[in-house]
């Protein structure tokens, strides 16, 4: 197993519990549904950011006037701190919910930890 | 210089010292010198990092090149804003529950090898060298024209506070210089910003309107196009902007001076609030210099208008106006400079020093001594390097330090959080190749090979591109992902541990 070849091995009692939090189903969740948030997300804000540069460089499109003598060139850059505030609110809800969730994988696990002490 | 500059000037170094004062009595450990003991609360943090992050190429460089070159200056405003939605997405929840004092932390968090830790801190070194150089180079030339001192005297003024705030209050005094900093830079831009928008009677319509024939761009003044013509030159440019910030040094030491990953988190939302303000008021800057000053007497004062704001604030609110707006700048470079000194010596004193020639063996007293140490080094390197840089252009230097943040830093970084198979060849491999291909392109750019006058050295470019983010930014990823697959390697089993620490704070 490629496993074996890892630099400094960690103490085998730190070993165990982080591979058994990591090898949890409920682990497993917390990352799968942060992943299915953060990587979608991620990739809209890049697109929505690099978007502005591109249509710039090349096209004249966002020339033309939007609102009054306001062109669209400066709604999309507006667009662009708006886009960023609701984006960081957003990802302080879901944060929170992960916390939970990362919470009680660590409380499960402490209560099990304690329970198998008094064994 | 006038008697009520003179106070604003000495104010500021006063209150700085104050603090300062204070702040030395609670920096007694490592910890406290490094992190502020990690006692920052969310507020404090997020004002810190917006003290950190906004520096004179923002407040002075971005209303100037907004002032001159209309909406290709706002280019910069957007990308050092949506880079927070980088660091928050990404970097900054498992950066904190990963790492210690310094980036290298955190990567050997996984990796546990000092050559790792060496490359690291390297990587932060260059960085913070080029940065800093840019900095002073930018605070020498503002304080000479403010207060009418030679160039060396200036270097030297900024180099001593930087040093002193450092090496006795450490991050606490750091800290608080950028709270202090960014509470003044914020109340400056409101002031211009209210007064510029009161000359066109509140009326943004009116402002724009006005602007179409208020600078000799004429109408492309509010176009994208007037300074960035190349396509990819442009592309790149942005790239280096966006992926940049998560990859400062200064930046990412910023957040282990909170206590856990969700206070982090709400600094990042508060400075994110804060810095995207602030950018949109570089509008009002710009536009208010481009219409009251003018760009030939902006042009006239500084080439690269950078005096843009300091004159625009003359031109609305006289020498009392002027004088804040300047002591202001003085106190922009100042936050910015102690921040870079702070994780200059933490590289130096706590990964090269403390982790591999001492190998982690070290006393309270002996930390705190080599800290001290490095601190003065660092100010010492980069003051005397800053002497000799008079002439180089700063915006130059400052996107050269986002394009090897971005390049170097980033890869790993990510790597190092997300990706089970990545090994200490391919953490190697990834920074060495941003970093290496970040320098080599822009040593034979157009900024460093051109002809007599527009580049340091004469010659013909052997590179196209003046910032070469778009192609060293992949080489990084691409480095650090062939050097992973090449190597036998594997480090699964540390993954299961960064992955757990990162995801949940939990620590053994």
């Amino acid at each position: 197993m490629e496993n074996k070849k890892f630099d400094l091995p960690p103490s085998s009692e730190k070993k165990n519990t982080y591979e058994r939090i990591a090898e949890s189903p409920d682990f497993k969740h917390l990352v799968n549904t942060k992943n299915k948030f953060i990587v979608p997300f991620s990739i809209f804000f890049l697109l929505f950011y690099f978007s502005l540069p591109l249509l710039t460089s090349y096209s004249t499109i966002l020339n033309k006037p939007a609102i009054g003598p306001i062109s669209w060139v400066w709604v999309f850059a507006l667009a662009q701190f708006v886009m960023t505030w609701t984006l960081s609110m957003i990802y302080v809800r879901k944060a929170n919910q992960f916390d939970q969730m990362s919470d009680t994988i660590l409380s499960d696990f402490r209560v099990e930890k304690k329970g198998d002490q008094s064994l | 210089m006038s008697a009520v500059g003179l106070a604003f000037f000495v104010g500021i170094v006063g209150l700085t010292l104050i603090v300062t004062y204070f702040a030395a009595k609670r920096t007694n450990t490592a910890s406290e010198f490094y992190t502020a003991g990690g006692g920052l609360t969310g507020w404090q943090n997020g004002l810190a990092i917006a003290g950190d992050y906004l520096s004179a190429a923002s407040f002075l460089g971005i209303a100037g090149a907004i002032a001159l070159n209309g909406f290709d200056g706002f280019f910069f405003s957007l990308g050092y804003l949506v880079a927070y939605l980088v660091v928050l997405y990404l970097v900054a929840e498992p950066l904190r529950n990963l790492g210690k004092y310094t980036l290298a932390d955190m990567i050997n968090a996984r990796f546990d090898q000092k050559k790792i830790r060496a490359t690291a801190a390297l990587s932060t070194i260059t960085i913070v060298i080029f940065y800093m150089i840019a900095q002073l180079v930018g605070a020498g030339a503002l304080i000479q024209l403010l207060l009418g001192i030679d160039y060396w005297v200036a270097v030297l003024i900024v180099g001593v506070m930087m040093t002193v705030y450092v090496l006795f209050g450490g991050m606490t005094a750091t800290s608080w210089v950028q709270i202090i900093k960014a509470v003044l830079l914020m109340i400056g831009t409101v002031i211009i910003s209210f007064l510029v928008l009161a000359k066109f009677h509140f009326n943004i319509f009116e402002m724009f309107s006005e602007m179409k024939t208020a600078t000799p761009h004429g109408e492309n003044f509010l176009n994208p196009g007037v300074k960035y013509t190349n396509p990819v030159d442009t592309m790149s440019m942005t790239m280096a902007l966006v992926l940049g910030t998560a990859g400062l040094p200064h930046i990412l030491m910023r957040f282990f001076t909170v206590k856990d990953a969700k206070t982090a988190r709400s600094s990042v939302v508060v400075a994110t609030w804060i810095v995207g303000i602030f950018y949109i008021l570089t509008i009002f800057l710009g536009f208010g210099a481009a219409a009251f000053v003018g760009s030939n007497e902006i042009i006239a004062a500084n080439a690269a208008g950078n005096m843009a704001a300091p004159l625009l604030a003359q031109a609305l609110g006289g020498d009392m106006l002027m004088s804040f707006v300047s002591a202001v700048a003085f106190a922009t470079i100042l936050a910015v400079v102690a921040g870079l000194v702070l994780s200059g010596a933490s590289a130096f004193a706590h990964d090269i020093y403390g982790e591999i020639i001492k190998k982690g063996k070290m006393t309270e007293r002996q930390q705190m001594l080599a800290a001290r140490y490095a601190s003065i080094s660092v100010a010492v390197l980069s003051i005397s390097l800053a002497l000799f840089a008079q002439k180089m252009n700063v915006a130059f230097l400052v996107s050269l330090a986002f394009c090897v943040a971005a390049s170097a830093n980033l890869p790993v970084i990510l790597y190092t959080i997300y990706w089970k198979r990545f090994n200490t060849t391919g953490a190697i491999t990834a920074m060495l190749t941003g970093l290496i291909s970040a320098l080599v392109l822009v040593a034979v750019s157009p900024n460093v090979l051109g002809p007599e006058g527009a580049a340091i050295f004469v010659g013909t470019p052997l590179f196209p591109l003046t910032n070469p983010a778009i192609v060293s930014i992949p080489a990084g990823f691409l480095g650090g992902y062939i050097g992973t697959v090449l190597s036998a390697k594997a480090d699964a089993l540390r993954f299961a541990e960064v992955s757990v620490k990162a995801n949940t704070g939990f620590k053994g």
